[in-house]
């Protein structure tokens, strides 16, 4: 028996997975046909073809057109010599051998589009226990207590708190809310989620709403994930033709309906209130806590709202019992945690391990290192809310208050790796940037104040910055960390904060010596020409798009400071290595 | 704010939207998400019969519709880029990628080509890190970019445009 999936994510399908589907499609048998599947993580070797037989999986790596012909000749002969060449490496292997999986144990192995492959895989069983044996709410919750379950979306609040508020607030009507705007620029775990197993969540949602008393779920999913929203249409749709959601939930009195709302882009979403303001169709501005959700949140009605990651662990944990969780990680932060790890990174992907591992064995030890081959210089974690960690702290431990310990945080978990090319006053001026775009302007602090970061940030990469400029920003990431009303406010500092307590060094050369040690910001680049080096082959003079470049045939050319406009042309075109740059 | 070259907009294609969310509360994004796939961008007279339909002020409509990035009140360019600003793409130089598109057919964040072909639009992450730097165009993602893969799409877009023509 031969089964055959095509990993459909976004990022395989972006790779080109749909073309080797059409064409496995056109070249295989019917009783062969094709299956696809969500994504299994390993992006740096997408499309990603699964051949099953009897059990055994052979895995094709970075298949194209022609790979999907030798995989379909191999299926169809059974002589897998002749597609050996695309098989995944070993090395390759330990990419996944090397991870815990929980909240992805799914992702790109069961058919995402079809809920009996989530059932096969032992999927519902948790929701049907707890229906079918009688577990109560204040059990559920209590599993979810033993487990150590805290927030997967950045903030790192204990679940079973957030689900026993909800409980606990008076009301006949309580919404059970998934926050899937994941608005993190660098992290993409929620989305493979939803992707690629969306009835874990479905159940995950389920058990939340069964443990607060909620008969009504709404998924808050960014508009930028069309995917998504399609696949998880379809499974709720499938679930409900099961009776596993909507009224009367396998015949016992639980109902939930489920329902999809789609972002229609705005970072500040990702807060809870702003969300829920979102979701009632206003402007999406976070509200003053308290009240919190858990008393007057959705249409002020008692509200819960957990992100993907979180609610994708949740029927493991029922299934497996809170202590098996809890048995995972460290004393303050317990289970596995998702990463996306991207950047400079050789093997980039989702890592989900459990905490208490450290950075390094995460960049290094999974990931395979930096790949252009230069010197690992930091990684950024948790987005624009979160901070550059340097390369003397790769051994800290992946926990959430030694995270915090670093000026970073944990975070949706993206890990975002550079080397020494990455100019850090570069990096923070890209997160304000962001913060200052998606500041939603209530309060004063934050509009204002991220702005003027911004500005100070913009003139010492031009080369502007003057003495005093980082004291000033020191400055402003105080007033703002106590000043501004949201999440977003208050964190946004951290990428300034942690880049000048780690690379003030950066700084100075920016502000001082007018200089960019990492060779980034392009206007304070020199191009020179070196004369021994140059050959006069007139190539640079002719692609120099400003005309600063002058010279004769074979003999060395010259470029003019003042007309070079520091686009880096000649340095692509030089074939002998000739233009320096300072 | 544009009213698409002073023309009306046929203000029928909304109804069978308005009858199913006017009236359902907390549905104003879901019905501009509507009125966008409807006529590419919201025009004024748009954002006006909206609010009619809604009774709500058409302040308070525009007030929200501004507020999220995914809403135009410009008609888009026949090919929409979307150019990904994600903390990946830019380690990996998403800010080349943007010159390079300027270069081949200046245009900025939010500018239409004048011939109306293309539109460029940053957006946050795309989620397809691993391709850093990403764009998409109409839907395909274009992975692994550098600014010659880049003028060599755009130029070919256009040239298969015209051969169209």
């Amino acid at each position: 028996m031969i089964r055959i999936a095509v990993g459909e994510g976004s990022c395989g399908i972006a790779a080109g997975a749909g073309k080797v589907y059409d064409k496995l499609a056109s070249l295989l048998p019917e009783d062969m046909r094709p299956g696809v599947t969500g994504c299994i993580g390993m992006c740096f070797l997408e499309p990603i073809v699964d051949v099953y037989e009897d059990g055994k999986l052979r895995r094709y790596v970075k298949v194209d057109e022609a790979g999907a012909e030798k995989i379909a000749s191999a299926v169809t002969t059974g002589d897998f010599e002749a597609a050996r060449s695309l098989e995944i490496l070993p090395e390759d292997e330990e990419f996944l051998s090397k991870q815990t999986r929980i909240a992805l144990r799914n992702c790109g192995v069961i058919d995402p589009t079809d809920i009996q492959s989530y059932i096969d895989a032992g999927g519902y069983s948790a929701i049907t226990k707890i229906l079918k044996e009688g577990v109560t709410p204040e059990e559920v919750i209590e599993t979810v207590k033993v487990s150590g379950l805290a927030g997967r979306g950045g903030a790192g609040f204990p679940t079973w708190f957030k689900w026993n508020a909800a409980r606990a607030s008076k009301g006949e009507k309580k919404y059970l809310i998934c926050n899937a705007d994941e608005g993190d620029p660098g992290a993409f775990m929620d989305r493979a989620v939803l992707e690629s197993d969306p009835h874990d969540l479905l159940e995950g949602m389920l058990i939340g709403a069964y443990a607060i008393g909620a008969d009504e779920a709404v998924i808050y999913v960014r508009a930028e994930y069309p995917l998504a929203i399609v696949r998880l249409t379809e499974a709720i749709k499938q679930a409900e033709e099961r009776n596993l959601a909507g009224d009367r939930i396998l015949g016992s009195d639980f109902s939930c309906r489920f329902r999809i709302k789609a972002g229609a882009g705005a970072f500040v979403c990702g807060e809870e209130t702003a969300l829920i303001e979102s979701l009632e169709g206003k402007r999406g501005m976070p509200r003053l806590k308290p009240p919190f959700p858990a008393a007057a949140g959705y249409w002020q009605k008692p509200s819960n709202i957990n992100n993907v990651e979180t609610y994708a662990n949740v029927a493991w944990i029922i299934n497996n019992g809170g202590e098996a969780f809890a048995a995972m990680g460290t004393e303050t932060s317990r289970g596995t945690k998702v990463f996306a790890l991207t950047g400079k990174i050789k093997k980039g992907g989702l890592v989900e391990i459990p905490m208490g591992k450290t950075l390094r064995d995460v960049i290094f030890g999974i990931g395979g290192g930096i790949k252009s081959g230069r010197d690992f210089k930091a990684v950024q974690m948790g987005g624009p809310s979160g901070g550059c960690i340097p390369a003397d702290l790769l051994d800290t431990v992946i926990d959430y208050k030694k995270l915090s310990a670093t000026g970073a945080i944990m975070g949706s978990g993206g890990m975002v790796v550079m080397d020494s090319s990455t100019c850090m006053v570069g990096m923070a001026k890209f997160f304000l940037d962001f913060t200052a775009k998606e500041s939603c302007g209530k309060c004063v602090h934050c509009r204002i104040g991220t702005k003027r970061m911004q500005e100070i940030l913009t003139r010492i990469v031009e080369g502007k910055g003057r003495e005093g400029d980082v004291e000033l920003l020191e400055e402003l990431c105080s007033a703002i960390k106590d000043g501004a009303l949201c999440g977003l406010g208050q964190t946004a500092p951290n990428p300034v904060l942690t880049t000048i307590k780690y690379f003030r060094d950066e700084y100075d050369a920016h502000i001082r010596e007018k200089r960019c040690p990492a060779h980034e910001c392009a206007a304070l680049l020199k191009y020179s020409i070196d004369a021994d080096a140059c050959r006069g082959c007139t190539a640079c003079a002719r692609n120099c798009p400003a005309g600063a470049i002058t010279g004769t045939v074979k003999q060395p050319h010259v470029i003019d400071p003042e007309k070079c406009i520091r686009c880096g042309m000649c340095k692509t075109v030089c074939r002998f290595g000739a233009v320096k740059v300072d | 704010m544009c009213s698409c070259n002073g023309k009306p907009s046929d203000l029928s294609l909304l109804d069978g939207v308005l009858a199913e969310y006017a009236s359902v509360d907390g549905s104003l994004i879901t019905i501009l998400q509507k009125a966008q796939e409807i006529y590419g961008y919201l025009p004024t007279d748009v954002l006006y019969r909206i609010a009619e339909a809604t009774g709500q002020t058409p302040a308070k409509v525009l007030g929200v519709a501004t507020f999220y990035t995914q809403f135009r009140f410009r008609p888009v360019g026949k090919y929409l880029i979307l150019l990904c600003q994600g903390t990946a793409c830019h380690v990996n130089g998403s800010e080349r990628i943007a010159d390079a598109v300027y270069e081949t057919i200046g245009i900025r964040d939010g500018e239409t080509t004048e011939d109306g072909l293309f539109t460029l639009t940053h957006v946050a992450c795309l989620g397809c890190c691993s391709l850093s730097p990403v764009m998409m165009i109409n839907g395909s993602t274009y992975g692994s970019l550098t600014p010659a893969k880049v003028k060599e799409i755009l130029t070919s877009l256009a040239r298969s445009d015209k051969e169209e023509a």
